[in-house]
């Protein structure tokens, strides 16, 4: 149906809609966040929740404790290594459909504290990430920022053919590897289903570097 | 009639010791628990709903931050400081300046030193208004108080906002001084928070201070006596709680606080309903130092203009420099040698040495005690790791 | 509060202990006292009860690395050179450090004294890295000094509950040592520069390049 017939009945009182936009509103009206905050950014998350920012608005004030009960994972603070594994399991224990929002640059890359020897450089390379705010600590009207495009994205999913979402596809794997402790680091140190590094031409990084120099 | 009386003898249970094996129950908290503040787990064994055992562990956010340090510049550090405890990022400016400033042997402008009396103070207040309101939230009183201290946290961090530019990670202040001078208004907008603050304390205590229900979770419960504080190394508020005179800000009157007529308000029991009214009566007296700090505030240079601070390399040495922060006493230990960047780096993090006795305070207790007690010390998990 | 005088009175009352007065050149004055691992104890327990010290707060313990560093200072010496006397300068080399140290920041809750600072020498940094622990007499260094022995691996004997603090069991390193190499993860690194830039090339290098 097109929008514009859609909407001029909707003028007259009549309500039109298909499966996938009704299956995707109810979605992305009640996101239910995992309650669960790792660093600094946890405090701007919580901040977000309070009356000032109030992000009962976007339908998504319920923090659950419980994964079981959650469909949106906010990594809000520096992961590290001794905390990847609990991260991911947490993951893993959510129920599909589940979506990730990487909060702040420690959840991104590692942020500041990236060269730390305990320190996971992003999030991202065990699980995968649907919407990255930087900041450090982002404001919580990033957050809320983050929402409404975790809900434009839920928006535009289709329920059917090759491009539906992962937890629509048996194929797909809904469950990630789970690094473990070694004597000196994780095993694995990424996952490389879920990522891979990025191109980037160190070496000419590095004239630009001595150049400044 | 009770039915307690009723109950037969033999459904009484006995002492725990006469229990075959196999009945304690092993419980982990954490890292992700609703009560526990941040990524802390303890490892709790329990007799029925009594701890009999409890181990904290560590290192779920250790960001190295001791590490990272030792290859930045003195400057490059000061970043870093406003992440240990996230909440009270100027104190943490001020402890790591004032050890620098220890150090090089540097001189602080008195409007520097007023201001940070002032942000120093601001910060205390949000600090303990927030603890206050996680406290309730740890007890069960879901959002309510949480959302009033934060009513109150958010026009603090107004006032932060623009003054330093940045809600929570302020880096505000410099070797020798502040970043920079007050905006205009500024002062106009601090003081009616500042006036304003009382009314919201009041409003707070009225709801709280002798309500039965936290009266009865908090009261006996946790005990810290003052021997034991003071041989656990526990500082600030805590150690108040317990009856240990024990303020930096009158011991080492560090900065300009011999200026400033305020009193340190002690407990007699040491446990949970001491350290909450503690934090509301310090706030009463953080709000008298504030008012005296903002009448008195002189005019001048804010930064001593004979300090370095590119290429900043003191001499070889080392010093140890501590405040009172909100959490207790935060301490900086550096050692220079010579170089730009400090040889070692060391914070005194009071959240991870008020645990220590955590396992004391939580034995005996049933097992919804111990995110109370957890709560009334006052831990950021960013300055318990590092 | 008097170093000197300290050092004197613990001499007169723990016989036997060897202490060495470590000056510090910065403008803070915090002078150090060096206490042999024999007598820690005896020492520590002296200054925390006698009556007229009440060293009853151990505020900060840590720990530190110091490798082996080789100074070279100068030194003019005169020499006969080619039948004539002559300033010549002469390269001595000399050797510090090659000893992980602990150190306590002890205060006086009663008599509001302090910093008193207490150092402890291992004899090496890998073989002999025992000392012994001050838990007993002030419990606020066993977190602190099970950190110590987790980031720079000194063994604490007496400790009630010696294990890893920060990092997790099973980890062999102890990272806060100054030769303490991280793990290779520098394979995506956007603004790399100074030490982080040549970790960056190496990782590509042993990956075979662009």
């Amino acid at each position: 149906m097109d929008e514009q017939l859609k909407s001029e009945l909707r003028r007259q009182g009549v309500v039109a809609t298909s499966l996938q936009e009704l299956y995707n509103w109810g979605r992305r009206s009640s996101l239910w966040p995992l309650n669960f905050g790792l660093a600094c950014c946890a405090i701007e998350m919580i901040a977000a929740t309070m009356a000032r920012y109030d992000l009962a608005r976007f339908g998504a004030e319920v923090f659950r404790p419980s994964p079981r009960q959650a469909d949106l994972m906010i990594v809000a603070g520096t992961v590290t290594k001794k905390m990847a594994p609990q991260v991911v399991r947490l993951y893993n224990q959510m129920p599909e459909p589940k979506y990730v929002i990487s909060m702040g640059a420690c959840a991104i890359s590692g942020g500041p504290f990236k060269q730390g020897y305990n320190v996971l450089k992003g999030i991202d390379r065990y699980i995968p990430v649907d919407v990255y705010i930087p900041g450090c600590p982002p404001r919580p009207e990033a957050l809320i920022d983050a929402f409404l495009m975790l809900q434009k994205k839920i928006d535009e999913q289709y329920l059917t053919g090759p491009n539906r979402p992962r937890h629509l596809n048996a194929d797909l794997p809904s469950e990630f590897v789970v690094p473990e402790f070694s004597a000196h680091d994780l095993v694995p140190t990424q996952n490389s289903e879920v990522w891979k590094a990025p191109l980037v031409n160190i070496s000419i990084a590095g004239k630009n570097e001595s150049g400044r120099n | 009639m009770s039915i307690l009386t009723e109950t037969p003898i033999d459904l009484v249970p006995g002492p725990s010791s006469d229990r075959s094996e196999g009945q304690l129950l092993e419980v982990s908290m954490g890292p992700q628990h609703p009560s526990t503040h941040g990524v802390f787990r303890m490892d709790v064994t329990l007799d029925g709903e009594k701890v009999v055992k409890l181990k904290p562990v560590f290192g779920y956010l250790h960001r190295n931050h001791e590490k990272i340090a030792e290859t930045e510049s003195y400057l490059g550090c000061m970043p870093y400081t406003d992440r240990l405890d996230y909440i009270c990022s100027i104190t943490n400016n001020w402890a790591y300046a004032l050890a620098v400033e220890k150090l090089a042997g540097i001189q602080v402008p008195e409007r520097a030193e007023y201001l940070r009396i002032i942000t120093g103070e601001l910060t205390r207040l949000q600090n303990h208004a927030g603890l206050v309101g996680f406290l309730m939230q740890d007890m069960g009183a879901s959002g309510t108080p949480l959302m009033y201290a934060f009513r109150e946290r958010e026009k603090v961090l107004d006032l932060f906002e623009a003054l330093t530019g940045a809600r929570m990670m302020c880096n505000y202040m410099r070797f020798g001084g502040c970043r920079v001078d007050v905006p205009a208004n500024w002062l106009q907008q601090a003081q009616k928070v500042i006036d304003g603050f009382p009314q919201f304390l009041d409003e707070f205590e009225n709801l709280l201070t002798s309500n039965e229900i936290l009266m009865a979770r908090t009261q006996g419960v946790g005990v810290v006596t003052r021997e034991q504080a003071i041989n656990a190394g526990i500082s600030g508020p805590m150690a108040r709680a317990s009856g240990v005179n024990y303020d930096l800000r009158k011991v080492d009157k560090y900065g300009i606080y011999d200026r400033f007529s305020f009193r340190v308000p002690l407990g007699e029991h040491g446990d949970v309903y001491d350290r909450y009214m503690l934090r509301a009566l310090e706030m009463r007296e953080s709000i008298e130092i504030l008012k005296q700090a903002m009448r008195d505030l002189p005019a001048g240079p804010i930064m001593d203009p004979n300090t370095k601070i590119r290429g900043f390399r003191p001499k070889a040495g080392e010093a140890y420099g501590r405040i009172e922060g909100p959490k207790g006493e935060l301490g900086f230990y550096l050692i220079s040698d010579g170089t730009a960047s400090p040889y070692r780096y060391r914070v005194r993090p009071p959240s991870l040495i008020n645990l220590t006795l955590l396992e004391d305070m939580c034995l005996g207790q049933n097992v919804a005690d111990i995110v109370i007690i957890l709560g009334s010390v006052d831990i950021v998990l960013g300055e318990v790791d590092r | 509060m008097n170093l000197e005088e300290i050092k004197s009175e613990i001499e007169a009352n723990v016989p036997g202990c060897r202490l060495e007065i470590i000056p510090n050149g910065s403008p803070s004055g915090q002078h150090s006292l060096l206490i042999d691992a024999d007598h820690a104890f005896a020492v520590s327990s002296y200054l925390r009860d006698a009556t007229n010290r009440q060293f009853d707060y151990c505020s900060n313990v840590t720990g530190i690395d110091w490798p082996i560093k080789e100074i070279s200072t100068k030194v003019k010496t005169k020499k006969i050179v080619d039948g004539m006397e002559k300033d010549v300068d002469e390269v001595v080399k000399t050797q510090t450090g090659g000893y992980l140290e602990a150190v306590y920041h002890l205060f006086s809750v009663e008599q509001r004294q302090g910093p008193l600072v207490l150092r402890m020498r291992t004899e090496d940094r890998t073989e002999r890295v025992h000392l012994p622990s001050l838990t007993p007499l002030w419990r606020s260094a066993e977190y602190q000094e099970r950190e110590i022995f987790d980031l720079f691996g000194i063994v604490f004997d007496g400790h009630p509950d010696l294990r890893r603090l920060l990092m997790w069991e099973g980890f062999e390193d102890h990272p806060m040592r100054r030769d303490y190499v991280d793990p290779d993860d520098y394979e995506y690194e956007p603004t790399a520069h100074d030490e982080v830039l040549k970790r960056a090339q190496a990782h590509q290098a042993a990956e075979g390049g662009l």
